[in-house]
Formats: C-alpha cells, structure tokens, sequence
C-alpha cells in the first residue's frame, strides 16, 4: 500500500496587514497610528498526498495555494494545525528533511546571476554533501534530461529564460530530492519550453517515484502531470479529487457537431430528441451527456446518413475558471 | 566530520564567492579606494599637531592610521544591506530550505571580498610608503599573526552585530535604519577618527566595556606596534563573540518564524 508522505491537519495561516487610508491626511494618520488587522489567508484544511502523486494546487490569485507550499516546505511557519512532510514537521527544517525536499518559484531564482550555472550546482552539490564525483555524475544525468549542454558554462545573466528555468531546475534537483514543491514553474516560458518542462517533470517522477506539489496558472501543466487536483478558495478547500472527475462535473455535456449527407437528414436528427445548439444547413450541432455518448453516437450513425462528425471539449480554461471563483464542489 | 563537511561547505562558498567577486574588480577597487578616512585623519591630527598632546610620534600615528586603514579594509561588514534586499526581494527563500544557514552565504562573500581587497589595499599601502617613507616598518611575525587573528576577531564581533540587526528584518523592513544608528558609535568609538588613547578619560572609563575599541583600535594598535593589552585585548573580542553568538542564534530562530517570504 502507498503510504502518505504529506500529511495535513487543521492547518491555518494568518498574516498581519496593515492598511492605509489614502491621501496625506491617510498618511499621517499612517504615521503616528498603524492600523493593523489580522487576516486569515488559509482557513483549517485538511490534505494528505501519497507517495509518487502528482497534485495540482489551483486557485485564484491570492486564494492562499503558494501559502500553503511555502508551509509545507518549511519556509513559514503556521498559525495552526499540523503538518507532516515525510515524518518531518516542516518548519523544524532538519537537515534529513530539507535533503529530502526543493521549492521551485518561477521567476525566482537562486543561481548566482554574474557566473555560470555550473558554478552553482557545484555549491549545490556541496551544500548538499555531494561529493565531486557524485555532483559531476548528476549534472551530466540532469543536464541530458533537461537538454542543456554548452548554456551550463555561460553567465546567468546571458541566458535566456527558459535556459535559465531549466538551469533553475538543475540547480534544485541536484540532490535528488523525492518532494518536490513548484510554484507556477513555466511562468514566462513560451510553449515549446513549457512543454519541455513538463516531459522533464514527468519523466522526473517516474525515474524516483517522486512526490510533486504544483501550483500553475497554466492549465496544460495541470491536465498534463496532474490526475488529482486540490482547488483553493479564499483559503479553504472547494474540491479535493481527481480532476477528469472535476471535468466531468463542471462539463457534464459535450457539444457534437455532425455533417448529414443531405439537409433533409439534419432536420431529422434536431427533431428526434437530441438538444439542438444549432444548425446550418446540413450541419447540426447537438449537446450530449457525458454518460450517454456512446449509446447516443451509435443511435445516431445507424439511423442517419452521417458524412462527418466531430465532438468538441469544452475549453479546460473556460472549465477550471469556474472553480476559481465558487466556494464548493461537492462530488 | 561534521566539521570536516562545514569546511568543505565553506571552502566551496569561498570559492565561488571568489570568482564571484572577480566578476566585480573595478568595484572593489573603488570600494578599498574610498576606506581611506583614516589617512584624512591623518592628515588633520599632524598638520595641527594634535598627536602632541597624546605623545605619540608623528611616526607613531601615521602607523597607527595606515594600520587602521588595514583593519578596516579587513573587517568592513554590509551583512544587514545584503540581508534586507535578499529578504524584501524573496531570495532568502531558497537559501531557507537549503541544509545551511544563510549567513554562511554572507560570511564567505565578504571573506572573499577581503580577499579581493588584498592587492588593492596592499597598493595603496605602498604609495603611502612612498609618501611617508619614515614609516615604514615591517612588524615581527607573531605580531603579524596576532593582528591578523584580531582583525579576523574584529571582523566576526561586526559581523554578528550586523547579523542580528539584519535578522530584525523579521519584524521591521528597514532594519538597515537601525544599522545606520549604531555606524554612529562605530565611527567615533572605534578608533577610526582618532586612537581611542586620545579620549577624555570619562570616555576611557567606560568604553573598553563596550565592543567599539576592539573593532579598529586595538587590532590597528597591536599592529602598528603602539602600546596594547595584547591578552586584554583579545580576551574582549572573544568574549564579545561568545556574547553576541548565541544572541543571534536567538533572534534568528524567533525571526524565522515570522518570516512571510514576502516577494516570492
């Protein structure tokens, strides 16, 4: 049985703001008096994560999912409530812990700007007690699976972005860690480095059964590495499931286009029962249940001289943005 | 062991904050350039024969104030600006979640700045000579070593100070403000403006219980060959360090816990 690696219970984030009153009166009223409130940004939740998952974080803006990577790595502390990350409690940050685990912020980044990446993950590599061998064994490894090569030994500041992200990436799995937290990792990338990206994260996972904790505002990262999705809503947990789970619930009908031989064969197929979005001549486009599609499919090419036909997914954005902006999913 | 790979950390991080810090040669020229207030006060106390109601030599201060001119080259801290821009901007983050605390980070980059430094001060040192040849001296070996041993020390007791003013980024953003308080003290009591021996002795009471004269004064003293509590000395400057170490180790764990990872 595949245990759990990530274990959360209860847990609670609360951030002190403060705010101000616009203008100079505003100001100085700022000055002398700051009024400060305490926000809750993640609301008593509830998760665990098995061994070699993949988990989608999604979220609006500001809806608390990057709040709740930065916890389970340890980099803030919680307000209440649990946390266990391999048997670890995250922000005690043993070392055994932070060997075990990276955080990857798109946009952000650790290499050392003026030198080339090689001379960071050689510090890496050090930091992490690998030895000369071991780091040289792994970079040649990690480097082949990224695809980077001569961009190793060129100044950080000259590389491109996605060279840099791929570089980003070297520098953090060079200790092989088995959790991996990526926060929005294909930012700013443009589709071939995205989805380059995304082979490499699949790939990642499979060779070490490693554990990945997503957040991405970019849904083909999302369909393509996750099955289970966690959607945050002003921080509180709206749906925890699979996400063709999830689809299917927020898209119960798919929308079938069909091309009949004759015209005569398309007002026969909009006046036999089916809901009928529109029609165009000899092209009719009728709205299916996801359950009764294929009984639906074969009714229709044994009763009607069908030329073509074409069934169209909803658009995942258009889907997903649902779940942005409601508070529950109950399935 | 566990040394042994704390040295190796630290040996890797030196290395690479090295040629880091090559990358920024003209800079550090410039910066070693610009520590040359000791040589202004100088230049103040001889021309108004100031030195003469202390009775040290006119030989005897210029030494003192080339050999400050060296501490300070060797024990210059920025720790708190580095911290605070790495926190605001949410680089911290990744150096949180490595197996070493970030300070080492900081530690190494100044170490190899020193380092960098070295030519550049040794350059200005020789013009100075040439300049001042009446005193040029070469001190003997184990002077040589104890200098630099409580240049080393002076180096470290500014480094907390700094570290723990940079932790109260935790709490407050601008803790550099704080920093620029206590350069106050640091500029009049250490000994960088004048040999704290020329105090008023209100002044002398108290200060040797303070940290200041054992950041330039001393350190510039032993190694100009004026007259120092050479055991006294050092004595202060270790028991500062193992005064304001666990202070640190303090602030950082209660900082930690406030940190927001802001910016990232």
């Amino acid at each position: 049985m595949v245990q759990n690696i990530i274990d959360v219970r209860n847990l609670s984030k609360s951030f002190d703001i403060s705010s101000k009153e616009p203008g100079l009166k505003g100001t100085i009223k700022h000055f002398f008096k700051r009024q400060t409130k305490s926000l809750k940004v993640i609301k008593d939740i509830n998760f665990e994560i098995k061994e070699g998952e993949i988990v989608g974080f999604l979220g609006a803006n500001g809806a608390g999912k990057t709040t709740i990577l930065k916890m389970l790595c340890g980099l803030i502390y919680p307000s209440e409530g649990s946390i266990l990350v391999s048997g670890y409690l995250p922000f005690r940050r043993k070392e055994n812990f932070l060997k075990n685990i990276t955080l990857i912020m798109g946009q952000k980044q650790q290499l050392i700007w003026d030198l080339p990446p090689i001379e960071s993950f050689y510090l890496n590599a050090s930091i992490y007690d690998l030895d000369k061998f071991e780091a040289k064994k792994r970079i040649k490894k990690l480097s082949e699976m990224l695809e980077i090569d001569e961009e190793l030994f060129i100044p950080v500041r000259k590389l491109s972005l996605g060279q840099r992200m791929k570089s980003e990436l070297l520098a953090a799995l060079i200790h092989e860690p088995n959790i991996l937290f990526l926060d929005e990792p294909t930012l700013g990338l443009d589709i071939n480095a995205q989805s380059n990206l995304r082979k490499f994260l699949q790939k990642y996972n499979k060779e070490n059964n490693a554990t990945i904790c997503l957040t991405s505002h970019y849904m083909k990262d999302i369909t393509s590495l996750c099955k289970r999705v966690i959607c945050v809503h002003e921080g509180a947990i709206s749906y925890d499931g699979k996400l063709d789970l999830l689809l299917k619930k927020l898209s119960p009908v798919k929308e079938i286009l069909i091309i009949c031989r004759s015209e005569e064969d398309a007002i026969k197929l909009g006046n036999s029962g089916f809901t009928v979005k529109n029609k165009i001549k000899n092209e009719i486009t009728i709205k299916i249940e996801n359950n009764s599609i294929t009984s639906s499919l074969k009714t229709i090419l044994n009763n009607f001289d069908i030329e073509d036909l074409f069934i169209n997914e909803p658009p995942i954005d258009e889907v997903i943005g649902k779940v942005l902006i409601k508070k529950d999913y109950d399935i | 062991m566990i040394s042994n790979l704390i040295n190796r950390k630290i040996f890797t991080l030196l290395k690479v904050q090295y040629s880091n810090m090559l990358e920024y040669r003209v800079e550090i020229a410039l910066w070693a350039i610009s520590g040359i207030i000791p040589f202004f006060m100088l230049n103040i106390w001889t021309n108004n024969d100031l030195n003469e109601s202390i009775n040290i030599s006119d030989v005897m201060l210029s030494r003192y104030f080339l050999c400050a001119f060296f501490v300070r080259q060797f024990s210059v801290v920025w720790v708190v600006f580095s911290f605070e821009e790495d926190s605001l901007m949410g680089k911290v983050s990744p150096y949180l979640i490595q197996p070493l605390n970030p300070f080492f980070r900081y530690f190494a980059q100044h170490l190899a700045e020193q380092i960098t430094r070295f030519p550049f001060a040794l350059i200005i040192a020789f013009f100075f000579f040439i300049f001042n040849p009446e005193s040029l001296w070469i001190p003997n070996l184990g002077i040589l070593l104890l200098s630099m041993l409580s240049t080393f020390l002076s180096f470290m007791i500014q480094f907390l100070i700094q570290s723990i003013v940079a932790c109260l980024c935790f709490w407050t953003e601008k803790a550099s403000s704080i920093e620029r308080l206590l350069f106050i003290p640091t500029l009049f009591l250490s000994g960088l403006l004048a040999p704290v021996v020329s105090f008023p002795a209100y002044v002398k009471s108290w200060i040797y219980w303070t940290p200041f004269p054992y950041l330039i004064d001393f350190p510039a003293n032993l190694l100009s060959g004026n007259e120092s509590n050479i055991s006294g000395g050092l004595s202060m400057q270790i028991l500062w360090i193992f005064l304001l170490f666990p202070l640190f180790k303090k602030i950082w764990s209660e900082g930690t816990k406030k940190y927001t990872a802001m910016g990232s």
